[in-house]
């Protein structure tokens, strides 16, 4: 018994409902840490970075635990539901195929099997895999304190490295994806030092949404991961290709714009120059990539 | 191999399923009644001197039982630290890198252990840390330690103007005349080589639990180590034992590449369990393994070449400097003697080596020490060269090759070898398979070579009474090595393999054994194994031949039976011999002896051929394929060579793309797996193994080496495909993504 | 708290803030599953719960009331070896063994969910696990045989 290890100084709870969770939250404030998954949490308490006295599991609480399609909400994914769990329901590959992509590649099978996308996003790394394809889906976030229930845009959801909207009382309880339209493609691609299990060097979303009877697109996201102090959307570049059909000259630009928009940081995965060069490439690759998708031959 | 009935067959491990059950024993899962936990004070400076360090509040702490520093350390007594070779540096009058050990604390409990360290207070005078190993060889260079002197550590030097130096150890081979080789050449290639330092990657951190006698005369250890015997020695002289007086008990190793010789735990739960008569666990995190358990040395390696158009290599000048780190002892310069250049034929030469000391992890042995580094240069300038001559890699290297008869660098002649044989076979494999096409694809050619080592070691082998065998040995298994020497025991005396149990002993019990490192176990281990074997045999044969009427000669061995040659009615089984021995009228239990040392070794050598394509657009590499072809001389069991072959590889492919350490201010930065990369399963590729069986004339079965032949050639063969894929010369290491954009973009220019 | 592992029950008197890991090895005695890196990067952790496997160096003991565990200890039934550990032992794919457990468990549960994969799926699949000493080859033709073995 005395073999065994205290990772830090804290009492476990895992309360029954919502109503219950966000009662503790109210009363324990940024002493209490929210428990999903874990694969962030308790390596974060390990690593002394995280000091909380209370955990509260919300695995038990239905809310966090809702994995729901319908055409009009479109994808509902509670907050504490394993990527796993998300990559195994046929809807996603069916209709959510760039987030399926960026679900995949996070840590390993055993990481999917416990770490949650509300985690991914909570936790608010700058090189969050699941952030950049949420933010081409156009995602939204329910938040729920004891006082109110409100609806960000996940594209106003992240403020710094670990950093969201969320105050200390407030509980993410679940991601809503609208219904992708017909006529949209979208893919993540990343790129990393070893094949799987890294942390991204960075990472780029590209969604096309045409008009309805033409190849030309109508909206245009590009949202990058690693290569600033949150995930973000290279708007720039976004509005280069809306309007016009694309070519080869057109993506190039938007590629590089979209570079000019990433504020990279040298540390010990990449250099800021190197990262610049990644984004580019991969921004041109997915910008292909989804035009391949929608069957639409790019111009020279 | 029809030649024998259980060596040379694919046999799995006899350890296997001890292992695939989660039941063997490692160091860790030791537990013991009372055991008491303690935990490593660390430097945080890479320099520093030691003014003063205060434990009293450690020890006043509710649970802690002992603080011991390095003033309570038997064997420190009249040394310099200089001098304690692999055993744990409790910073003495001051630390040489960052994360050295400077206190141990034991509770009863891991978290109070814990609690306890950071109560400990050390006052410290930071000193300039020594960072890069050319700086550290200038004369100007203050020296790390003020009386270490080149080549003279554990002696003071015999010229009275000699000055201390950062250069442990210097080493200067050659022969023939240098000026006129280079004159003859037609043309000369001088380019200069960085490795960097990486770690062995073992899964299994270390850990150690000791506990002592009740009189605190007499000490058993569990601990994973290399040698038990080897660290037996070194605890009993860290305790100022005598070595019976400690007992090492073998348990199962998670790995070990040569970076679990040296002990940094075992030693320090060995004095604390004297200390407070319970008995002491402890282990390192990961994170501790990659701040202090010791890596392999970064390298600066120059080399001149001159080569006629002909291709003939007329004369070599190199260079080899190690970072040694922040400790002198496990030098590198030594084993740079015997396997650099060896393989080839070359006239004049010139070797110089340098193991140099700065103030960063000190170093340790990983698998072919010294080689990896020196063939990153070599196999990289062969290349070069053959590109230079418009020649086949492998026909350069077949021009220049050395036989039988030939002298080596060092000055030994050459015994019976395989180089040109394996070279030979793999290019005839490279015939079978298509040539590599494609603008961003390349094939890579190297060779390894690794002169092996030989060891010293007993074994006793017990013909028991339900007519099965047991051998004994002391020998501690990394690579296989139990079953191995089980299935030589099964071939000599005509047994299935279920019929012989192998024991590793403790070190009160088994014979010596040399540690298993070299490559060496098998190797020259199955020499003491057979010779025990055969005596334990002509035992059974005097036992056998009255009864069966027959002369000793005609004796035989098959099927759990003493069989008369010929005359199969006339047979008895081992069991009735070895019980009948047992009565008043016999002989008494038939227990064979073998012991052997001083066996010349068996030098080999592994060629690589592998197939990369390179994405130039992001610099990532993909394997296409990798083979290795290697002289093992004979394989006792082709399964576990191949496993052998494959996990070198993989090693070699991490050390060249993707593994390092990052140094800030000689201070460990990337100190998690998150960080230290080793390759998942999805970075390697499946790996052809070839066996190239050229006998040799030393070993049993004519056995050559074979852990570590096959990563000496890895670095080099992948720097060699990134160039023929890109174009981009590598001259240090890692190639990372990264480094081959930027190639890619100045090549490009 | 109580939790169940390999089919049997045990109470737990360790507190909230300690490892599955921890608990298994230490307070159950349990040392299969093994610690390499305690950052969930290795894989050596490696144990099922509910079916699906996880870095137990990552969970709490507390989170695991009232679910199935299984440990490498628990997967042969009645002294019969499962498919996995046999074709490890035939194919050479254990060495040193560190990681035999975890990458077992693993290769157990991605089979469970990907019975019949491609080499490239299988890599893909034990990524999570890091093996130093075979180079992974003998490791996955082990699994690919099992999973041959059981089309049809």
């Amino acid at each position: 018994m005395t073999s065994v290890s205290s990772i830090g100084q804290f009492s476990y709870c895992k309360p029954g409902s919502l109503q219950e969770t966000l009662k503790i939250m109210a009363e324990k404030g940024a002493g209490a840490r929210i428990l999903a998954g874990g694969t962030d949490l308790i390596l974060q308490i390990k690593q002394k970075q995280k000091s909380p006295s209370l955990v509260v599991d919300v695995k038990g609480i239905g809310e966090l635990n809702r994995l729901e399609y319908t055409e009009a909400l479109g994808l509902c994914i509670g907050a504490a539901v394993p990527l796993s769990k998300i990559l195994s329901f046929p809807i996603v590959s069916e209709k959510y195929s760039m987030l399926y992509q960026a679900c995949s590649v996070i840590g390993s099978m055993q990481i999917r099997n416990r770490g949650s996308l509300g985690g991914n996003i909570c936790n608010a790394a700058p090189s969050a895999d699941s952030a950049p394809a949420l933010l081409c889906l156009g995602a939204k976030v329910i938040i729920a304190s004891g006082k109110k229930t409100r609806i960000v845009n996940l594209d106003d959801f992240f403020v710094g490295p670990g950093i969201t909207r969320l105050e200390h009382d407030e509980l993410l309880i679940e991601i809503e994806i609208p219904n992708p339209p017909k006529q949209s493609a979208g893919c993540y691609l990343r790129h990393t030092t070893r094949e799987e299990m890294d942390i991204s060097v960075a990472g780029v979303a590209a969604y096309i949404e045409l008009f309805p009877e033409l190849k030309v697109p109508k909206e245009v996201r590009i949202a990058m991961s690693a290569v600033a102090s949150t995930p973000l959307r290279a708007h720039s570049a976004e509005a280069l290709l809306v309007d016009r059909p694309i070519t080869e000259k057109t993506i190039e630009q938007a590629a590089q714009t979209t570079v000019d928009e990433t504020k990279p940081i040298s540390d010990v995965r990449a250099s800021a120059e190197y990262r610049r060069e990644i984004v580019k490439v991969l921004t041109k690759r997915a910008l292909r990539k989804d035009c391949e998708m929608l069957g639409i031959d790019i111009q020279g | 191999m029809a030649k024998y009935s259980v060596v040379g067959k694919r046999v799995p491990r006899i350890d296997a399923l001890s292992k695939v059950t989660g039941s063997a024993i490692y160091s860790g899962d030791i537990s013991l009644p009372g055991m008491l936990h303690a935990k490593i004070a660390r430097s945080p400076y890479a320099h520093a001197l030691i003014k003063r360090i205060d434990i009293s509040k450690a020890l006043a702490l509710d649970g802690v039982k002992a603080v011991i520093t390095a003033d309570d350390i038997p064997g420190y007594k009249n040394r310099s630290p200089l001098l304690l070779v692999e055993m744990p540096h409790l910073a003495q009058d001051k630390v040489t890198y960052e994360s050295q050990p400077v206190a141990v604390v034991a509770a009863i409990s891991k978290d109070i252990a814990e609690k306890a360290v950071g109560l400990i207070k050390v006052e410290y005078e930071e000193l300039p840390p020594v960072l890069d190993v050319l700086e550290s060889m200038k004369p100007d260079t203050p020296p790390i330690y003020p009386n270490l002197y080149t080549n003279f550590i554990s002696r003071p030097p015999t010229d009275v103007n000699a000055r201390p130096s950062n250069i442990a150890y210097h080493m200067s081979v050659g022969r023939g005349d240098l000026d006129a080789g280079f004159k003859e050449a037609d043309f000369v290639l001088e380019n200069t080589f960085q490795t960097q330092p990486v770690h062995h990657g073992y899964l299994e951190p270390f850990a150690a639990v000791a506990k002592a006698n009740v009189d605190g005369s007499k000490v058993t250890v569990w601990t994973q180590t290399q040698g038990v015997f080897s660290a037996r020695g070194m605890i009993a002289e860290f305790l100022g034992l005598p070595a019976t007086h400690v007992n090492m008990v073998p348990v199962e190793i998670g790995g070990a590449f040569g970076g679990k010789s040296f002990l940094p735990l075992a030693p320090l739960c060995a004095l604390l369990a004297i200390k407070t008569r319970q008995p002491v666990r402890m282990e390192m995190s990961r994170e501790e393994v990659l701040k202090d358990a010791r890596p392999a040395p970064g390298s600066v390696n120059t080399i001149k070449m001159g080569v006629t158009r002909q291709g003939k290599i007329t004369a070599v000048s190199a260079r080899f400097i190690y970072d040694a780190g922040g400790f002198p002892e496990m030098s590198h310069t030594m084993f740079v003697r015997g396997n650099t250049f060896a393989q080839y034929k070359i006239p004049n030469i010139n070797i110089e080596a340098y193991d140099v000391l700065t103030n960063k992890i000190p170093v340790t042995y990983y698998r072919a020490p010294s080689t990896p580094q020196s063939h990153f240069a070599i196999e990289s300038q062969m290349d070069l060269a053959a590109k230079e001559l418009g020649m086949d890699p492998i026909q350069f290297r077949l021009l220049n090759t050395a036989v039988e008869g030939d002298t080596a660098p060092s000055g030994e002649i050459l015994p019976k070898v395989g180089y040109k044989e394996t070279l030979e076979k793999m290019a005839d494999y490279l015939k079978t398979k298509r040539s590599i096409k494609g603008a961003n694809r390349g094939r890579g050619i190297a060779s390894g070579f690794w002169h092996g080592a030989a060891g010293s070691w007993g074994a006793y082998v017990n013909v028991n009474i339900d007519g099965t065998v047991t051998l004994v040995i002391g020998v501690t298994d990394v690579s296989g090595s139990r079953t191995s020497v089980a299935q030589i025991v099964a071939e000599e005396f005509g047994l299935p393999m279920e019929s012989v149990s192998v024991v590793v002993g403790d070190t009160d019990t088994a014979p010596w054994a040399s540690p298993s490192v070299g490559s060496q176990t098998i190797y020259s281990l199955s020499h003491a194994v057979y010779r025990a074997c055969q005596d334990a045999k002509e035992q059974l044969k005097r036992l056998a031949a009255p009864r069966l009427g027959v002369d000793i000669s005609v004796i035989e061995f098959a099927g759990g039976h003493a069989v008369a040659k010929g005359d199969p009615q006339k047979s008895i089984p081992l069991a009735a011999l070895a019980r009948s021995s047992l009565g008043f009228r016999g002989e008494g239990p038939v227990v064979g002896r073998g012991s052997i040392a001083g066996l010349p070794p068996a030098p080999s050598i592994a060629v690589h051929a592998v197939d990369v394509e390179v994405d130039k657009e992001t610099g990532k590499v993909k394997i296409l394929s990798y083979v290795v072809a290697q002289d093992i001389g004979l394989a006792i069991n082709p399964l576990s060579v191949e496993g052998q072959m494959q996990g070198a590889v993989a090693q070699g492919i991490g050390w060249a793309l993707m593994e390092g350490y990052v140094f800030d201010q000689g201070k460990v930065q990337n100190t998690s797996f998150l960080d230290y990369r080793l390759p998942t399963a999805a970075d390697i590729p499946m790996i052809d193994t070839i066996l190239v069986e050229v006998n040799s004339t030393t070993g049993i079965y004519g056995l050559r080496h074979v852990g570590e032949p096959p990563i000496v050639g890895t670095l080099a063969a992948l720097a060699n495909a990134i160039h023929n894929a890109t174009g981009v010369r590598f001259k240090s290491l890692p190639m990372t993504p990264e480094a081959i954009l930027k190639g890619i973009q100045q090549v490009k220019k | 708290m109580r939790i169940r592992v390999n089919s049997k029950e045990y109470d737990i008197a360790s507190g909230p803030a300690t490892t599955l890991l921890d608990v298994l090895r230490y307070e159950l005695g349990l040392t299969g599953t093994k610690e390499g890196c305690s950052t969930g990067s290795c894989g050596s952790c490696t144990v099922l719960i509910d079916h699906k496997a996880v870095n137990s160096c990552l969970v709490i003991a507390a989170e695991v009331e009232g679910k199935d565990i299984v440990t490498i200890e628990g997967l042969a039934q009645d002294g019969i070896l499962h498919p996995l550990q046999q074709a490890f032992m035939d194919a050479g794919a254990v060495q040193c063994g560190f990681c035999t457990p975890g990458i077992i468990l693993a290769a157990k549960a991605f089979l469970d969910s990907n019975p019949h994969p491609t080499e490239s799926e299988i890599r893909q699949g034990i990524s999570g696990n890091l093996c130093r000493c075979t180079g992974y080859d003998k490791i996955v033709r082990a699994i690919m045989s099992v999973s041959r073995s059981q089309r049809g």
